[in-house]
């Protein structure tokens, strides 16, 4: 029918902007290789956010537990997460600081990282997270590429070093390029490599259950694959009466 | 094709389906009943409880909250334990044949170590919290009494091992929750499971009565 | 065993209408025998109500409709709860996929001419159904409380108080607050949960009495009742049970498999499902970069921002967005055509229905789009040419040259 083809094509034509909207326009962003089957990235993603992120943000959604889904024992996650011996396994991820004094120091609260991985695309959490350079006209020293006069400090500038935005002349147009001016502990692949831990770790945080809801899922579809054919035979069979 | 054969080969598909269609029906119900078992919250919230016990004074019971119900854990002194044994007659199940303790409680004084006993405060009549009345022989209680906990709603009565006596509403004897000993004074409630211990020793269990 | 049975069904018929209502509703209730496609998408609405209707229920059970827990609620539900996020997907996933059903349901009965005599209350009765569901949708998408939700629900509540006159009042009272706040969202859950669902369940039974009154129309668009056979039934009908209640069952069971797909694989499906910044908690304070009704709302959306303000009021644009939805109670009195089916219709109609079919999908993505110059301009031709398919159509339905009907029911 022609006005379903119509119809089609335009659907699909729709789906491209929404990406757009979504990462914000403008900025060019790093694409950020998740893989959420790789646990030993997670658990060190995992090892990364509670050591580093935790200090001012919270994840107050997200359980301790629920580590184990990406293969750390309960005795794993006390150890290697170094959590006090008052904080029970089972409990939430709280920030160190408190909201309030946290909003004084940096002007705004850290927003709760939970579900940030679902808000932000993966893509901008990893440039995010490599596009920090010194900026002395800003109250924490520090301005970021992909989140322009943000209100929080780089916290990773003893991992990555320090970056400067320069100007280059590229066919007599000004581009910013990012510069590392002070090398950090880690070399740049090495640092990629941490962020991309960081990454992946927030996209399985903001749904734990993407782990596992495509192999429930394939094996629905197979068995509604199995329903389908009988009923479509029984419909068949049925209809034999009708001429 | 004959009628019969039609009719048994669609009696056959309408089965299979039929049979197809439940199973996808049971398997579409296992998320909203799943839904209704306990959380993680909930689970999180029954956890297990530590309880550091060496500021107990002897004679005294102190009282925490572990799945939202109270456990007692009492610190028995000799005459207390000494007592115990002397009114099995009066008791409706004294050697515990009911297994309303673990195991390892099933002994005379209904515990790990003698003299700490570690007890559910919920009577088993109707789910009312009892009252602590260690003393011996008070006036409301009568001259029998060698100290227990009564329960004010119907009047059950429980020795100091949490036994119940015969002839009160209360059918059985108090639970003994799941527990075990981290170290001398540090016990954990609501989980028995040894290799939650560091180190991998075993508390040690007291000398046996 | 069986003469027990018998027995029980003799006592409850004399009691209550149960074998009578079976056969006139079921196994001798006629339906025409060339239902194609364009059929399912009722039977269907009503396996998606079912699914939302269980799934909400589990979902109240462990949401709450305050604005300092709902987030964290639903939060609670997707990680806490055992397998909960499969029902809040469900639940997310079966709003869409209700629209998208109705949509062809209703597309359905524009080809087909489904609205026309004796069908004109039938259609009156599904359009009430459509507005109830369109309030239902508005109201759910508040619960979340994320700053689509929030801010989505600011901006239409809004629009109420561009009414003349009443208009700050009414916004008030709808609100029950000076802006949208834990008030609005706790009569909002208290509407979605109990009053609107049992004024749809209520108006969809009336909705399939008046269906059985006069019978399905079909694509040929003829009466199958006006050729009956010596038993009394009409030549080209077939019962619905079991015929089509089987039939029924494949296009079921086909949905489910599209329905599990999406719950399973892509949930967000691209930030149109589950949109993007509806995982940032509400804020009052910061109103986010781009608000955009979600997606079954935005032709009409679209609409409402191509009309420009008049004397300083956003009103007229209000009328139009609200003329443009209620426009289709009108279509069994706007079209004059002689035949009912598209497959007998002229190439005028034709060419006026395909227009529409453009307008509605391309205002659509305009209104998920910024307001850009050159796309309100888009907008405005399109919302010329939706409201001539409407409006123009007493005169091209007249002019058109139709083709002869025939008079049985043919399977193209």
């Amino acid at each position: 029918m022609n006005a379903i083809k119509k119809l089609g094509m335009l659907v699909l034509l729709m789906a491209a902007p929404a990406m757009a909207i979504a990462s914000g326009a403008g900025v060019h962003l790093d694409t950020a290789p998740v893989n959420l089957k790789d646990q030993a990235s997670l658990q060190r993603g995992a090892k990364l956010f509670t050591s580093r992120c935790l200090a001012c943000h919270a994840a107050s959604y997200m359980r301790y537990n629920r580590l184990t889904d990406i293969g750390m024992s309960e005795e794993q996650i006390k150890k290697e997460l170094e959590l006090p011996e008052d904080v029970k396994v089972g409990s939430t991820m709280q920030a160190a600081m408190d909201s309030n004094s946290a909003k004084l120091a940096y002007g705004v609260a850290p927003p709760d990282l939970s579900v940030i991985a679902r808000s932000r695309s993966p893509d901008w959490l990893y440039s995010y997270m490599k596009g920090f350079y010194v900026d002395t006209t800003k109250t924490s020293g520090w301005n970021n590429t992909v989140f322009p006069s943000v209100g929080m400090p780089f916290v990773l500038s003893d991992l990555q070093g320090e970056q400067a935005l320069e100007s280059e002349q590229h066919e007599g147009h000004d581009v910013k390029k990012l510069i590392l001016k002070t090398p950090g502990s880690m070399q740049p692949a090495e640092y990629d490599a941490a962020v991309t831990d960081l990454t992946n770790y927030l996209v399985f945080m903001s749904e734990p259950s993407k782990l596992v809801r495509q192999q429930i899922g394939w094996i629905v579809l197979a068995f509604l694959s199995v329903l389908l054919v009988l009923i479509y035979a029984l419909k068949k069979e049925i209809w034999k009466d009708i001429h | 094709m004959t009628e019969n054969v039609d009719q048994s080969k669609r009696r056959i598909l309408l089965a299979a389906t039929a049979a197809a269609g439940g199973v996808a029906a049971a398997g579409a119900g296992v998320p909203f009943v799943m839904s209704l078992m306990p959380s993680e919250r909930a689970k999180a919230a029954g956890a297990p409880v530590e309880v550091d016990i060496g500021a107990i004074e002897p004679g005294t019971m102190i009282s925490i909250e572990w799945q939202g119900k109270p456990v007692w854990i009492v610190r028995r002194t000799p005459e207390m334990l000494e007592l115990l044994a002397k009114h099995d007659s009066d008791l409706a199940d004294p050697a515990s044949s009911i297994p309303q303790q673990p195991e390892y409680c099933n002994n005379a004084t209904r515990s790990i170590k003698p003299e700490v006993l570690v007890v559910l405060g919920v009577c088993t009549h109707l789910g009312c919290s009892p009252t602590f009345r260690p003393e011996v022989s008070p006036a409301d209680l009568g001259a029998n009494w060698a100290g227990g906990w009564f329960c004010p709603c119907h009047g059950s009565r429980f020795d100091l091992a949490a036994r119940v006596f015969k002839g009160v509403p209360a059918p059985t004897n108090l639970i003994i929750p799941p527990h075990q000993y981290l170290s001398e004074t540090r016990l954990l409630i609501g989980d028995d499971d040894k290799s939650k211990l560091k180190g991998g020793q075993p508390a040690d269990k007291g000398a046996t009565a | 065993m069986m003469n027990l049975l018998k027995n029980l069904l003799a006592w409850v018929d004399e009691r209550f209408p149960l074998t009578s209502t079976w056969k006139a509703h079921a196994s001798e209730y006629y339906a025409p025998k060339n239902f194609n496609f364009w059929y399912f998408f009722g039977g269907l609405a009503l396996l998606v109500l079912v699914i939302q209707i269980v799934s909400g229920i589990f979902l109240t059970m462990n949401y709450k409709p305050d604005a300092l827990f709902a987030f964290a609620s639903v939060e609670y539900i997707m990680r806490d709860v055992q397998l909960g996020w499969i029902l809040r997907n469900i639940h997310s996933t079966g709003a869409s996929m209700f629209f998208i059903v109705i949509y062809l349901h209703m597309f359905r009965g524009l080809i087909y001419g489904s609205y026309r005599k004796p069908r004109e209350l039938l259609w009156i009765i599904g359009m009430i159904i459509y507005l109830a569901l369109m309030g239902e949708a508005f109201m759910g998408y508040l619960l979340p409380w994320g700053q689509m939700s929030f801010w989505g629900a600011q901006v239409i509540v809004n629009l109420f108080s561009s009414v003349p006159f009443v208009g700050p009042d009414l916004a008030i009272l709808i609100r029950g607050d000076f802006v949208v706040s834990d008030i609005t969202l706790n009569r909002f859950f208290a509407l979605h949960v109990v009053a609107i669902p049992l004024i749809l369940v209520l108006i969809i039974v009336a909705h399939l009495v008046a269906l059985h009154e006069v019978g399905s129309n079909n694509p040929d668009g003829i009466e199958i009742k006006k050729n009956k056979g010596p038993d009394g039934h009409p030549v080209d009908g077939i019962p619905f049970f079991p015929y089509m209640v089987v039939k029924d069952a494949v296009a079921a069971v086909a949905f489910l498999i599209v329905f599990v797909a999406i719950i399973f694989f892509a949930p967000d499906m691209g930030g149109y499902f589950l949109e993007y910044n509806n995982f940032v908690p509400a804020n009052p304070m910061k109103t986010p970069e781009h608000i955009a009704p979600v997606w079954y709302f935005t032709p009409y959306y679209a609409i409402l921002r191509a009309v420009p303000p008049l004397f300083g009021s956003q009103f007229p644009g209000v009328v139009a967005m609200g003329v443009a939805t209620v426009i289709f109670f009108a279509l069994p009195w706007l079209d004059r055509g002689q035949v009912k089916s598209i497959r007998y219709r002229g190439p005028i109609y034709k060419a006026f229905l395909a227009a529409f079919v453009v307008s509605f999908v391309g205002l659509g993505y305009l209104g998920l789009m910024p307001a850009t110059e050159l796309y309100t301009w888009i907008s405005r031709v399109l919302a010329v040419v939706y409201f001539a398919f409407f409006f123009l159509m007493p005169w091209y339905t007249k002019i058109d040259e139709c083709k002869p009907e025939p008079d049985r029911v043919t399977s193209k």
